[in-house]
Order: C-alpha cells, then sequence, then structure tokens
C-alpha cells in the first residue's frame, strides 16, 4: 500500500509519543503502546502534520546513509502502513 | 522460570465502587468497597506519582464508575504530571460537556465508552436503567474534541442477534477504536451466566460478522473483539501473566493482579498506603503466588504453551474447579474440561428467549 509522497502524516488523536525524559520512548494509544528505537523513533517523531512522506523518506536516507536508499524507503512506508492499520495516523 | 517484567506497565485505577448503572455482566466483585472506605484525592495522586516512576506507561481510570468521583479532574491532571497515559473507562454518566472539556485540558488521553447494545430498550435493560441516550450524547461531544474515544460494546446472548446494528452504530459515531467484547464471566457475569453465555450458533455467527466488519474498516477505526474463552480450545493469557504486566488498585487502595483476585482463599493484598508501589510489585505475596512456573500443575507443567498462556486464568480455575493453580479448566487439555462442556450442553440445549421476553436477571447493586 503506497501512500502519497506529499500527504503529510500526523499522529491521530490520543496517540502520542512519551516524554522525551522518559526511556524507552514509545508511541502510546488506547491499550497499546508499541516501543521506539532508532529509526522508528526518528519517523514517529516527524509525523507532525508538517513532514511530508517524501521529506520522512529524504530525512531518513540522509541519516542512515548507509542503508540503501530504496530499502529505507521501503520500510519506511511499510512502517507508515502499520502505524496507519493501527489507526495511529492521519494524512492531511 | 518466566523472567517478570521488572515494573508494571499498565495500572487499572478502580477509584469507586459506585455506579448509576447495574449492568447484570458487571465484573466488578459481589462484595462492594463503599464510599468511606475510597482512597483519597492525594493518595491517589501519590500512587500514580509513584506508577510514573516506576516505569508504568498508562492509566486506565474505571470503577465502578469513574465519573462517580468528583476529582476526577484532578486525578487525570495527576496522571499527566506523572508522565502517564490517562484512559477513561466509562458509561458516560454523569457527563456534561463543561465538565468533558476540563478532562480534556486536564490532559484526558482517551475515553473508553461503554455500551449495552445498539437500541435503547435492550440497552437499558442491561443496564438496569435509562443510559443509553446519553452515552450517544457521549460520543459526540467526545468526536468533536482531540482525544481517541473507544466504544465498548458487550455482547452476549441476549443482544448477539443485533450485533449488525450495533456495527452499522459504530460507523456511524466513527470512533477511533471499538471493542466487542463478549461477557467473561466473572463477578455479576458470573452470577448472571446462563443467561449470558450465547449458543455456539450465535458465536460462530458473530465471529463471522466481527471478521468482516476488522477487514472493512481497517485503517479507519480499529477493531478488536474477545471470544468468550468457555467456547475456545485453550485459554487465555489472563491479564498477559499473573503479575507480568498489570497491577490493579481497588477503591480502598488493595494492589491486586486482577480484578477477579480476592475470590481466590489465602492470598494476602497490600495496601498502597502502606507500602511502597515498587515493593508490592515485588515482593508482595499475593503477586508472587503465581508468578514463574514452579506452582504449575500438570498439564501445564510440562505444556509448550506455558510461556503463551500461563496456563490460563487463575481466578476461573477457582471459580469452575475449587483449585486456584489448577489448569484453567477452560482448556482443552485439562482434565476439568467437561465441567465448561456441561454448562455449554445446557446454554446450546436452551432456546434463546424471545426479544420480548422477561428474563429475571440478577442486577448489579451499589456499594453501601
Amino acid at each position: 500500500m503506497t501512500q502519497d509522497p506529499n500527504s503529510r502524516p500526523r499522529l491521530a488523536p490520543g496517540c502520542r509519543l512519551n516524554e522525551k525524559t522518559q526511556q524507552p520512548r514509545v508511541l502510546l494509544m488506547p491499550e497499546r503502546a508499541l516501543r521506539l528505537n532508532g529509526p522508528s523513533l526518528e519517523i514517529v517523531e516527524r509525523c507532525d502534520g508538517k513532514h511530508t512522506v517524501q521529506q520522512i523518506i529524504s530525512d531518513l536516507q540522509r541519516i542512515y546513509s548507509r542503508a540503501e536508499p530504496e530499502r529505507v524507503e521501503k520500510d519506511i512506508l511499510g512502517y507508515l502502513d502499520l502505524l496507519k492499520n493501527e489507526r495511529a495516523l492521519e494524512f492531511e | 522460570m518466566n523472567g517478570t517484567v521488572s515494573h508494571p506497565l499498565a495500572l487499572v485505577a478502580e477509584i469507586t465502587h459506585r455506579c448509576p448503572l447495574h449492568c447484570v455482566y458487571c465484573s466488578n466483585p459481589l462484595k462492594l468497597s463503599g464510599r468511606v472506605r475510597e482512597l483519597s484525592t492525594s493518595a491517589w495522586s501519590r500512587v500514580l506519582g509513584e506508577a510514573g516512576k516506576l516505569g508504568v506507561l498508562q492509566v486506565d481510570f474505571t470503577g465502578g464508575e469513574p465519573l462517580a468521583r468528583p476529582d476526577l479532574v484532578g486525578l487525570v491532571r495527576a496522571a499527566r504530571s506523572a508522565g502517564l497515559y490517562a484512559s477513561l473507562i466509562t458509561s458516560g454518566t454523569p457527563l456534561d460537556e463543561k465538565r468533558l472539556d476540563e478532562l480534556v485540558k486536564a490532559g484526558l488521553d482517551h475515553l473508553q465508552l461503554s455500551f449495552q447494545g445498539a437500541r435503547e430498550e435492550i440497552a437499558d435493560e442491561i443496564a438496569g436503567t435509562k443510559a443509553h441516550a446519553q452515552k450517544l450524547r457521549v460520543a459526540e461531544w467526545v468526536k468533536r474534541r482531540r482525544i481517541a474515544l473507544t466504544l465498548n460494546f458487550v455482547i452476549h446472548r441476549r443482544n448477539l442477534e443485533r450485533l449488525e446494528e450495533m456495527v452499522e452504530l459504530t460507523k456511524a459515531i466513527a470512533p477511533s477504536r471499538v471493542e466487542f467484547a463478549h461477557v467473561q464471566y466473572y463477578g455479576w457475569a458470573f452470577a448472571n451466566r446462563e443467561a449470558l453465555l450465547p449458543t455456539r450458533g450465535q458465536l460462530d455467527r458473530s465471529l463471522e460478522i466481527l471478521k468482516r466488519a476488522e477487514e472493512e474498516l481497517r485503517g479507519r477505526i480499529r477493531v478488536e473483539y474477545v471470544v468468550p474463552d468457555y467456547y475456545a480450545k485453550y485459554p487465555k493469557a489472563c491479564m498477559g501473566g499473573w503479575g507480568r504486566k498489570i497491577m490493579l488498585i481497588t477503591p480502598a487502595g488493595e494492589a491486586l493482579p486482577c480484578h477477579a483476585a480476592k475470590v481466590i482463599p489465602g492470598l494476602t493484598f497490600e495496601n498502597v498506603e502502606a507500602r511502597p508501589l515498587r515493593e508490592i510489585w515485588e515482593d508482595s505475596g499475593a503477586f508472587r503466588k503465581f508468578r514463574g512456573e514452579e506452582w504449575m500443575q500438570e498439564p501445564c507443567r510440562t505444556c509448550d504453551r506455558r510461556a503463551q498462556d500461563f496456563g490460563g486464568c487463575r481466578c476461573q480455575a477457582l471459580l469452575l474447579a475449587g483449585d486456584a493453580a489448577a489448569t484453567d479448566p477452560v482448556c482443552s487439555l485439562s482434565p476439568q474440561r467437561p465441567r465448561v462442556d456441561a454448562i455449554l450442553t445446557e446454554v446450546n440445549a436452551a432456546p434463546l428467549a424471545p426479544a420480548s421476553s422477561k428474563i429475571e436477571w440478577l442486577y448489579r447493586t451499589n456499594p453501601a
């Protein structure tokens, strides 16, 4: 399932990160919590209604420059899809 | 031995047993905690602070009816200050928009609204009072605010014929999440179980409907459903395992591994006013009682599934087999499974009561 690269994902109501000071970092939702590390945290932090899907991909390709860009893109789209199915994201 | 989580991940804060409804399936104990014994606001605030420091992620404010506590807004604020995600598990009564706004302003993340049916008549019969119309109002108010909304439809023999209508109502309201929860047989539900247990036909049909709804609504509404384990082959991993993920605190401040644990004789429950939360979790007899595997009997003791379902539910083992350390009798491998089969045989032999008939329910009372 592909997302529109120009759409801007943001966390849905009642879905939010725990505090920056709390470890581990977790995405909190109704009766569910997703532990975030490295790439998943970088993605969720950019789901702010301002970054487009394409910008998220570009940012992470830059951060994870050693990884194959196509792989990064595929992983990000897959993760956004997962979050969408968890009903954790809205797309503007 | 199973590793235990070093701290609970979720706190179930049963802040009162008072409730304006009288649901016939209520899982509260038959013996309810009176108002005079409820923990104070400051005691709850301290407990929430401890929970946050311990690494607990989420708190569910529940009861009884948590809205019955006038200090609820302050408790939500305390939960957020403690770094917790705050959910309110409620019937939606008593509530107005002003109070809802205060709750949202205090940082409420999520409201889970119970529904006893899709139609007022059956819903109010199950709740033992007029409640349905208010729930519809509350759902609309919550939708206009930026918090998550879950609808929780409690389903059973008496309302399963109208499951499709509940799905339609869900689509009309469009919450973030919907849970179709088959009744689980504790407390008042256990007392009313013959009138609540569905037939196999009803159950199979309901699973088809819910599977279709889940597929249809994927990405729009998170659909969850729990099957009555009497009809399952293997037991549920109750609470994610005894003393593994969840701590429940009763209105009087007792720390329990689950809401039904008081049915088990020989357990002493410690009070959060007498001992720090961390110590109770790690060290209290009640929490340690069924951790690990040493307590297990056969077939659990050598079963391949023991790290998956932990032998099922201790309270259910007590209720159905008279022994809290026994394999949960719903398990097909339990020597006590025939007891469950006998209940199901009766339930499936009895004809479905027509919608117009009057059931002699045992209604949940209010505490003194």
